[in-house]
């Protein structure tokens, strides 16, 4: 059952493992109320799994993520986006978990999105895809999970759009998950971040070649609108103090400023190397599908703006992780949930760890981050018997 | 709310705070510190137990131990918790380092059905002597800072003590006086003698309904 994931961009690294790919007949019922059928998921894993099946543990990838987490991207060549996290002896340690990965649905690595073939016509979906919810994205990995034959996760753990799927787990699936480690994310979206989203989308509608979102069949690609997109998008992941001591007023490649447009200044080809790069591996309407699921997440609104209740009567452990230098969701956002966790005596965690890296400080090395998740992670381990 | 490090044995003062617990209480133990107490208080007491903490090092330190701590601050976090969900709140060795003191016991009071206080006690003679002898502020054992770097924002007697939980309408169930070496032994909340001789003590408090 187990097929070759097929990507958007081709595959140049030809020794990096390009994972697995499973491809669902039964239809995938999403919020918006119409089906997605057939699917697929595209997945990676790493360790092995034991004889229980009682040490997986899922990692879920933020807006421009994949799976590719822990080794190197097929795509791209680079090394895998967590590596400081994930892997051999480290926090989450792959010599003792079995860990998973999926592309989300409406991704462009390989799991079903809007760059994919609509069976009932034979293009390419384009805006015929349907809009998916973080909630439609979880449930796709609720069934990756129920195929690989596991019945609970030893934990679900994220960052950004990933802990909104880990939060989405839990209120969604208590049963199946023991403990969640959402890191600087929020239970929804706010205005402030849906209004950044919307300059990035509009950035891409503008671009002559997005054609409608029917690129494919022009044989166009929006990659100015895509990286405008990115552009604006990266520097809501830093903060205005990483951004000064890194780059400050620096001029780029001269002595002088140039009395022109072009860039100046190290910020400006910083952001242009940005969208560029990004360009070569990500699909323009994957962005657009992507950071509109986002932006409808709520938790609270299926209980009537009550998050408590979202999580009341949870087993599940919680181990909230935020950034002071957060700004795209700060720590009060995440501190919201874990009131809401304990209004509910649910057992939850948080920590606010001094970052001035910004929103991105979760995949970079922070060893106080990274020494939370490894004790939090080990004292579940501990308290199941794995 | 940084309480000491915790020795293999339970401090005397959080000994005879969990000795005040109800096996399988649900409990909230605001400054937990590195979470010695609770985790005493989950393995023998079976409490369901959770803790706040202002240090990132403690929080983490609790987080591996397994226990749920939120990292917070007593004064401006209390208020988001609901009332009664608590069997028993817990502040050890922190009302005095709290910006308002009187705000902080209103919330726990709310927050639990039972408030277990330990605190230093400001009118012991030592600190009294120290005072009027040396005439500057006391530097003793349990409140060993100087004036100008100390957290201990609101330190008070534990005649004071009693009158604020008085203002804040809360009943003592029990009180006890801690000795200079370590043991505690009941006290009357208003009797004159511990005020002069206990270096601390704790009390076991309920809202007057």
């Amino acid at each position: 059952m187990s097929e070759t994931p097929r990507f958007l961009r081709p595959v140049t690294v030809h020794e990096a493992d390009i994972g697995h790919a499973v491809t669902f007949a039964e239809p995938l019922p999403l919020d918006c109320g119409r089906s997605l059928v057939p699917f697929t998921v595209a997945y990676m894993t790493y360790g092995a799994l034991n004889a229980d099946k009682s040490n997986a543990i899922l990692i879920c990838h933020a807006l421009t993520g994949d799976q590719f987490v822990a080794s190197a991207h097929p795509v791209t060549g680079k090394p895998g986006w967590w590596t400081t996290m994930v892997g051999p002896g480290r926090p989450i340690d792959t010599n003792r978990f079995f860990v998973i990965c999926a592309n989300v649905i409406g991704g462009c690595m390989g799991s079903t999105g809007p760059s994919e073939t609509d069976p009932a016509t034979g293009k390419p979906y384009g805006l015929n895809f349907p809009l998916v919810t973080i909630r439609d994205m979880v449930r796709a990995q609720k069934r990756l999970v129920d195929h690989l034959g596991i019945k609970t996760l030893l934990a679900v753990v994220g960052g950004s759009m990933g802990g909104m799927q880990t939060l989405q787990w839990a209120a969604s699936y208590p049963q199946s998950v023991r403990a969640v480690v959402p890191i600087a994310c929020a239970a929804r979206h706010s205005a402030q971040n849906i209004a950044f989203h919307e300059v990035g989308r509009q950035a891409i509608m503008a671009d002559p070649d997005w054609k409608n979102g029917e690129y494919q069949l022009a044989g166009t690609r929006p990659a100015k609108g895509l990286a405008v997109a990115r552009m604006a998008a990266h520097i809501t992941y830093l903060s205005e103090m990483a951004l000064q001591r890194k780059f400050g007023r620096a001029l780029q490649n001269r002595a002088a400023l140039s009395f022109q447009f072009a860039p100046d200044f190290q910020i400006e080809s910083y952001l242009h190397h940005q969208g560029q790069s990004f360009v070569d591996r990500f699909d323009a309407n994957s962005y657009l599908y992507i950071t509109r699921a986002m932006d409808y997440f709520d938790l609270a609104e299926e209980h009537a703006g009550q998050l408590a209740e979202a999580f009341r009567g949870s087993p599940t452990r919680f181990c909230i992780i935020s950034f002071t230098s957060d700004w795209l969701f700060p720590p009060v956002e995440n501190k919201r949930v874990a009131h809401a966790l304990n209004a509910v005596a649910a057992p939850v965690s948080f920590v606010e760890i001094k970052s001035d890296k910004g929103h991105d400080a979760f995949l970079l090395d922070e060893p106080e981050m990274d020494d939370t998740v490894r004790g939090f992670i080990n004292s579940v381990a501990l308290a199941e018997g794995v | 709310m940084n309480t000491p490090v915790s020795t293999p044995r339970l401090r005397p003062d959080l000994a005879a705070i969990a000795a005040m617990i109800r096996p399988g209480a649900r409990v909230l133990d605001v400054g937990c510190g590195d979470g010695a107490l609770l985790e005493h208080l989950v393995r023998t007491k079976n409490v369901d137990g959770r803790g706040i903490e202002i240090s990132q090092q403690n929080v983490n330190a609790c987080v591996a131990r397994g226990l749920a701590v939120v990292q917070g601050d007593a004064d401006s976090d209390l208020v988001d918790y609901p009332a009664d969900v608590f069997d028993a709140v817990i502040l050890s060795q922190t009302i005095q380092a709290t910006e308002k003191p009187r705000a902080v016991l209103d919330h726990l009071l709310r927050i639990g059905r039972r408030t277990a206080v330990s605190l230093p006690n400001f009118g012991h003679w030592k600190v009294r002597l120290s005072l009027l002898t040396g005439g500057r502020m006391p530097q003793t054992r349990a409140l060993g800072y100087t004036w100008f770097d100390t957290p201990n924002i609101h330190l008070c007697t534990l005649a004071d003590f009693v009158d604020l939980t008085k203002i804040c309408g809360a009943q003592t169930v029990e009180a006890h006086a801690l000795r200079e070496d370590g043991s505690t032994r009941p006290m009357r909340p208003d009797a004159w003698g511990p005020n002069l001789l206990a270096p601390g003590a704790i009390f076991l408090l309920k809202k007057k309904s």
